[in-house]
């Protein structure tokens, strides 16, 4: 569903964040990208959609070969796979609604489909009631609900999640946690989320990899990685859970 | 010339008074008009941004930079021959104008790049994994969020505005400007300057809280 093939990443100021990374993030599955800040993660997640050029190798999602997608190409690819953020990434000056709507404006969803759209993702997320309401008045928790609605509204197969729980409280986290695999479970939606913590991996990841400068050093179903981990960045990693 | 006010005329100050609306008023729609596009060129082709072209960035930043350097009486002056082919008239209310646009607007586009970069990078990512358009990005996102900075921005170059209105009555613009400096100023009409200028306060007040209240009104964040 998504392949990573000899993926390496320079930027333009000669930093190299991906050395040639190669990984497969199986189809529904939830896959846990971990690794220390400046590992590369973020990187490796911004690929997934485009945000980020491959230097060298492959990034297919979907069958679709990224490097050969022009721009109107990647625009209809990433309908097709959602994003949050840690910080959210929502428009201050829309409500709730606004801001889950606009996917589907961007797409040219015609009113009345957008409206019953936005109520039935308003209701998965349990934010029913603050459809009219602007996000500064909302909770980091509810923030980042609106978040995954929004990232929801296109009907994608993928979501990407960005440090999404970074920002939130340990039992904030879990509740949004809970969501996505939800929505795992019940909507088939593969998930390929990045963190900095072991118990956001172990909470909700089938599949692991461990990510140290800029390249994956141990990936595969999470019991097997972490149960048997080898490598000195996933001992490190277990070692300040424990 | 008798009372306190034995100078005034009022129908001149009347006429003086809608001189220096009409000037304000235009000036300030066309400034509004070039400086949120230029504006939002300034921020777009800047480095690390969506339409990043390093060289187009600095062509104009030097064009905005130097525009912005020439002392206003100057711009006035050098700017004659151009504004008799825009206009007509280097005289009177429309021979302002143009020189009191080129002068405000790349005032106003930096304060509009500047209102730009204070949108989250996280915003703009998100618009632009949603599969937005730059166009769409600009249009959906950018503006809409920055639509509070915009409006304090007009608002701090409104005020500039008039301050520039009073300094083109030196060329034959008329408003209230000219008044203060023909009447008040040369012909010592203590009354008349009085007068012409607590309406030029009057109307800085009015426009700065105006703005400030739009602003907030215009602010969810």
């Amino acid at each position: 569903m998504i392949a990573l093939e000899r993926v390496s990443k320079t930027f333009p100021d000669g930093t190299l964040a991906l050395d040639d990374v190669t990984l497969e993030v199986p189809r529904g599955s939830v896959y846990g990208v971990i690794g220390r800040s400046g590992a590369g993660k973020s990187t490796l997640l911004r690929l997934l959609n485009g945000l980020e050029r491959a230097s060298a190798g492959e990034v297919r999602v979907d069958g679709a070969a990224l490097s050969t997608l022009d721009a109107a190409g990647l625009r209809a690819l990433r309908r097709r796979v959602g994003m949050i953020f840690q910080s959210f990434g929502l428009l201050g000056n829309r409500t709730v609604a606004g801001n889950v709507a606009l996917p589907l404006a961007l797409a040219g969803v015609p009113r009345a489909e957008r409206d019953a759209r936005v109520a039935e993702l308003l209701a998965r997320v349990g934010l029913a009631d603050k459809a009219g309401v602007y996000p500064a008045r909302l909770s980091g928790g509810q923030r980042q609900r609106v978040g995954i609605a929004r990232a929801l509204a296109t009907r994608p197969d993928i979501l990407l999640c960005d440090e999404a729980t970074s920002a939130l409280d340990p039992e904030t986290t879990r509740s949004v946690l809970a969501l996505l695999g939800e929505l795992n479970r019940e909507l088939g939606l593969t998930i390929v989320l990045i963190t900095h913590e072991l118990s956001v991996v172990r909470a909700i990841c089938d599949h692991v990899a461990v990510i140290d400068r800029g390249r994956v050093v141990e990936s595969g179903a999470t019991e097997a990685v972490l149960g048997d981990a080898r490598h000195a960045a996933t001992l490190a990693l277990l070692g300040e859970a424990a | 010339m008798s009372g306190w006010f034995g100078n005034v005329v009022w129908g001149d100050i009347a006429v003086a008074a809608r001189d220096t609306l009409v000037m304000l008023g235009a000036s300030l729609a066309l400034t509004i008009l070039l400086g949120v596009p230029l504006g939002v060129l300034l921020f777009l082709t800047d480095r690390g941004q969506l339409a990043e072209r390093r060289w187009l960035n600095r062509a104009a930043g030097v064009v905005v930079n130097v525009l912005r350097s020439i002392p206003f009486v100057i711009l006035l002056i050098v700017m004659i021959p151009l504004t008799l082919l825009l206009v007509g008239t280097s005289l009177g209310v429309a021979g302002a104008i143009p020189p009191l646009v080129v002068g405000a607007a790349p005032f106003y586009a930096r304060l509009v790049e500047q209102a730009l970069r204070e949108i989250p990078r996280a915003t703009i990512e998100a618009a632009q994994a949603m599969g937005a358009t730059r166009w769409q990005i600009v249009t959906r996102a950018l503006l809409p969020e920055a639509l509070p900075g915009l409006v304090s921005g007009a608002t701090v170059t409104a005020v500039a505005l008039v301050s520039f209105t009073a300094m083109a009555g030196v060329v034959g613009a008329g408003g209230l400007g000219d008044l203060a400096i023909r009447y008040g100023y040369q012909r010592f009409q203590t009354d008349v300057m009085l007068v012409t200028v607590a309406l030029l306060v009057a109307l800085v007040q009015l426009l700065q809280w105006g703005g400030d209240a739009l602003a907030r009104r215009l602010d969810h964040r």
